[in-house]
């Protein structure tokens, strides 16, 4: 999903700017472990009542109308049949952040849900991205007046709109086709409560493949020859790396990509992290990843503008080759479409080099969510759940692809992509392929540091160094722990 | 604007007048600083309003609601852990949080430099142009509108429009430095500099309002003194030192304490221009705190506030009772 920080009036609508959302994104509250026995219990009560009217209204609405497979988990069909033919005539909204790019994936989206299933309507509404629109999904949700289905991140913003309380479980045959990861990052307790918006996709290194050619460069594997490469490109007069940090999310980019080459030396760390077992400052892997940026900074290889330059002055940079190398996720690099379409070709993608050639791969970000909350019931909550159902299917992703081309591979087994993807899907698949992929720490602990784009700009800026800027980020996690609510 | 007023502005605690009966049955205005002998006569017992209580009802239930409850309902969300769906009771927890938070500590020195600087420099500037706009120069009235105009304009547009003045790179500013062969500073992304830019454009946006303050109090002063001064043959500076300075110590006070309290709470036009960035550089207390908000530490934040209510409390009662204390003597 791509939902990001704030949108920058006037700019242009940068489709998938908001991609950062996720790296922006920091985890709010999950657990009451110490909410008084009194409010948990009332919350507990409450919310599973209320799961069994819903439960109940669901499946009454799911009887009166002749075919309701959604609810039936048996139904080993193909997934097109799970959804459900007979639906009442109903209109349903839809809630998604604005001038990200999901306006543009669901209007044909929608048009192919409508078309499926006549008499439905689909009202898409949008709401301001970034810690913004967090802000308000929490209220809407809180307050009762969410739409009937809305867009929300997976991984660890998830915990923070209280699923068990505020949201429907997802449930249906199409649950069985989902990625795993997938399924992991947007569940809570093990209870699945969405199904994916939009194809995964990676976070490493864009480069200008004319640039790489003239030069005779090798796509580095490791750190060391990534440096090397900079170095030649440097002599060369060209800006090596460029760096964007007048929007403040692409700062994370190298330390967030580089977790694929902390998770292959230390498999646990996930869950050390999450525990509170492991710091970055202390932890030799963690740490590197801070110091690449240091490197990066004390090499001199940045571009001159890199304290105010924004992401489309780095995608425009890459494109025409005025810049070698930018870190950036590979879902950003949709833009490049609109910004400089005739060099669409000349930008590919690798992931950010680690220590070993061998382990090298890469870190993948994964869909978005599509969730109902608990307050849809009735013909609405029917609609709903196809909807739900609908986004799985391989009519569904083509659906998407229109409104965008995917970045990397879809979430659902019946998609696929199509045959005329953009250079940096391809090389994104090859690292898919060979499974060197690791999901970001994002995904996989509900903990994240919401001054790490910060803490890293001070790195990239030079007025704080790798070590400092770890002990910073510790900080700020311990912070973010206490304020969740975990021990 | 009349002094009046500004004195609106002051909470009427702040300015205490020996020797007057209790204010608690009567609705005397704030007292301008000279008015003691009619203050007093007017707080007698059996005075009564021209208008009835139930007038201020309406604004009542509005400021109650939207401003009482939710003032007193922080005091208890400072003190839990709350996510807008439940909140836990975690005592002096977030406050310890807070202050430990790494930005808090530039956020303070920031606050302070920000406020003294914005403050002083809209002071002096302000009354500057005071002195300028009430001689006798031509298009006065065309040039109190110029001056006051940025005070009208949206804050958040004027930041957006400096951001992209001050761009290091393809700014207006900068390239305009160029022509006379001066590299100009990299304004917003300069780690060191970008708190004092923020600082410039609120002054440049602030000192309108600062000017028609100083210009109020200026005409109030009765033209005998500067008659006779012109008689006594004083120097323009001994007129300016002597008689309209002191003169306009009430204006003074309104502007320093507008403007410092404004300084102590900015918050738009830092997040408009910098989002407290780069890095932390920039942030003051009350950026620091909508961070936090923005992460959906709601009784965190909560808890900042608190306590920049009651850091603006600390500064600016003293502050404000020391401004008001002396009655001016000539």
């Amino acid at each position: 999903m791509k939902h990001h920080s704030p949108v920058r009036p006037g700019g242009v609508l940068v489709a998938l700017t908001a991609v950062g959302a996720l790296l922006a994104g920091c985890s709010s509250d999950a657990k009451d472990s110490k909410a008084s026995s009194s409010s948990t219990s009332t919350a507990a009560t409450t919310s599973s009542s209320s799961t069994a009217a819903a439960a109940t209204s669901s499946s009454s609405a799911a009887t009166s109308s002749s075919a309701a497979p959604s609810s039936s988990s048996s139904a080993a069909a193909s997934p097109t049949e799970t959804v459900p033919a007979g639906l009442k005539p109903v209109k349903i909204s839809y809630l998604v952040p604005a001038g990200t790019g999901d306006e543009e994936i669901a209007k044909p989206v929608i048009e192919a849900f409508e078309a499926a299933n006549p008499g439905v309507k689909v009202d898409l509404q949008t709401r301001p991205g970034g810690a913004d629109g967090d802000n308000l999904v929490k209220t809407k949700l809180s307050t009762g007046d969410m739409a009937d289905v809305f867009l929300y991140n997976t991984g660890s913003l998830l915990q923070a709109i209280k699923p068990a309380q505020s949201l429907l479980p997802a449930d249906g045959a199409w649950t069985a086709d989902l990625d795993k990861n997938f399924v992991a990052a947007a569940s809570v307790d093990g209870k699945l409560y969405a199904s994916p918006w939009g194809a995964s996709f990676g976070g490493g290194i864009l480069y200008n493949r004319p640039i790489y050619d003239k030069l005779g460069l090798k796509v580095p594997t490791t750190w060391a020859e990534f440096m090397a490469n900079n170095a030649k490109i440097k002599a060369a007069g060209i800006t090596p790396v460029e760096q964007t940090f007048g929007d403040t999310w692409t700062s994370q980019i190298i330390f967030l990509g580089d977790y694929h080459n902390v998770e292959v030396k230390e498999p646990d760390f996930a869950a050390n992290y999450s525990a509170g077992k492991v710091k970055f400052a202390t932890d030799p892997n963690g740490l590197l990843s801070f110091q690449r940026m240091e490197q990066l900074a004390k090499a001199g290889v940045l571009n001159k503008d890199f304290a105010s330059a924004k992401l489309n002055d780095g995608l425009t940079a890459v494109a025409k080759g005025t810049v070698a190398q930018y870190p950036m996720l590979a879902a950003a690099a949709g833009q490049i479409k609109t910004l400089v379409p005739d060099k669409i070709g000349d930008v590919g993608f690798f992931a950010i080099p680690g220590d070993d050639a061998a382990t090298n791969g890469m870190t993948v970000w994964l869909s978005g969510g599509v969730y109902i909350p608990k307050t849809t019931k009735g013909d609405k909550l029917a609609a709903a759940q196809a909807f739900q159902a609908f986004l799985t299917t391989k009519d569904g992703c083509d659906a998407e692809t229109k409104g965008q081309a995917p970045a990397g591979p879809y979430m659902s087994k019946p998609c696929t992509l199509p045959a005329d993807v953009p250079q940096w899907t391809k090389d994104s698949q090859v690292y898919a392929d060979a499974g060197k992929t690791s999901t970001a720490l994002e995904f996989k602990s509900p903990i994240k540091g919401p001054a790490l784009e910060q803490i890293l700009i001070q790195v990239g800026n030079g007025t704080s160094s790798a070590t400092k800027a770890a002990e910073n980020y510790d900080k700020d996690v311990v912070k973010a722990r206490e304020q969740l609510g975990l021990k | 604007m009349s002094l009046v007023a500004v004195g609106h502005l002051w909470p009427a605690a702040t300015t205490p007048t020996k020797g007057t009966p209790s204010m608690a049955t009567t609705r005397a205005p704030p007292k301008r600083p000279t008015g003691r002998s009619r203050a007093r006569r007017r707080s007698g017992k059996r005075y009564r309003g021209a208008y009835p209580y139930w007038f201020i009802a309406a604004p009542a239930v509005v400021y109650g609601i939207y401003f009482v409850l939710p003032t007193v309902v922080s005091f208890y969300f400072a003190f839990t852990r709350w996510d807008l769906f439940t909140s836990t009771w975690v005592g002096l927890k977030n406050f310890r949080t807070f202050f430990q938070e790494q930005a808090l500590v530039i956020g303070l020195k920031n606050t302070l430099i920000y406020a003294v600087l914005t403050s002083g420099l809209k002071v002096v500037l302000g009354m500057a142009l005071a002195v300028l706009l009430t001689s006798e120069i031509r298009a006065r009235g065309y040039l109190r509108s110029v001056m006051f105009f940025p005070t009208l304009v949206s804050t958040i547009g004027v930041g957006l429009t400096f951001t992209v003045l001050m761009n290091p790179e393809l700014g207006v500013i900068n390239s305009a430095l160029d022509t006379f062969g001066i590299s100009g500073p990299s304004w917003l992304v300069d780690p060191h500099l970008a708190l004092y830019s923020v600082a410039l454009v609120d002054v440049w946006k602030g000192v309108g309002l600062a000017t028609v303050i100083f210009i109020a109090g200026i005409v109030s002063i009765p033209s005998e003194y500067y008659e006779a001064a012109r008689v006594d043959g004083a120097s323009s500076w001994a007129v300016f030192r002597l008689i309209t300075l002191p003169l306009s110590k009430p204006a003074t006070a309104t502007v320093i304490l507008l403007s410092f309290i404004g300084g102590l709470r900015s918050f738009d036009l830092i997040w408009a221009m910098t989002k407290g960035g780069p890095g932390f550089a920039s942030d003051v207390v009350a950026s620091v705190i909508y961070k936090q908000y923005q992460a959906g530490f709601y009784g965190l934040s909560t808890a900042g506030n608190v306590v920049l209510f009651l850091l603006i409390t600390v500064i600016v009662l003293p502050l404000s009772w020391l401004l008001n204390r002396k009655q001016v003597d000539l």
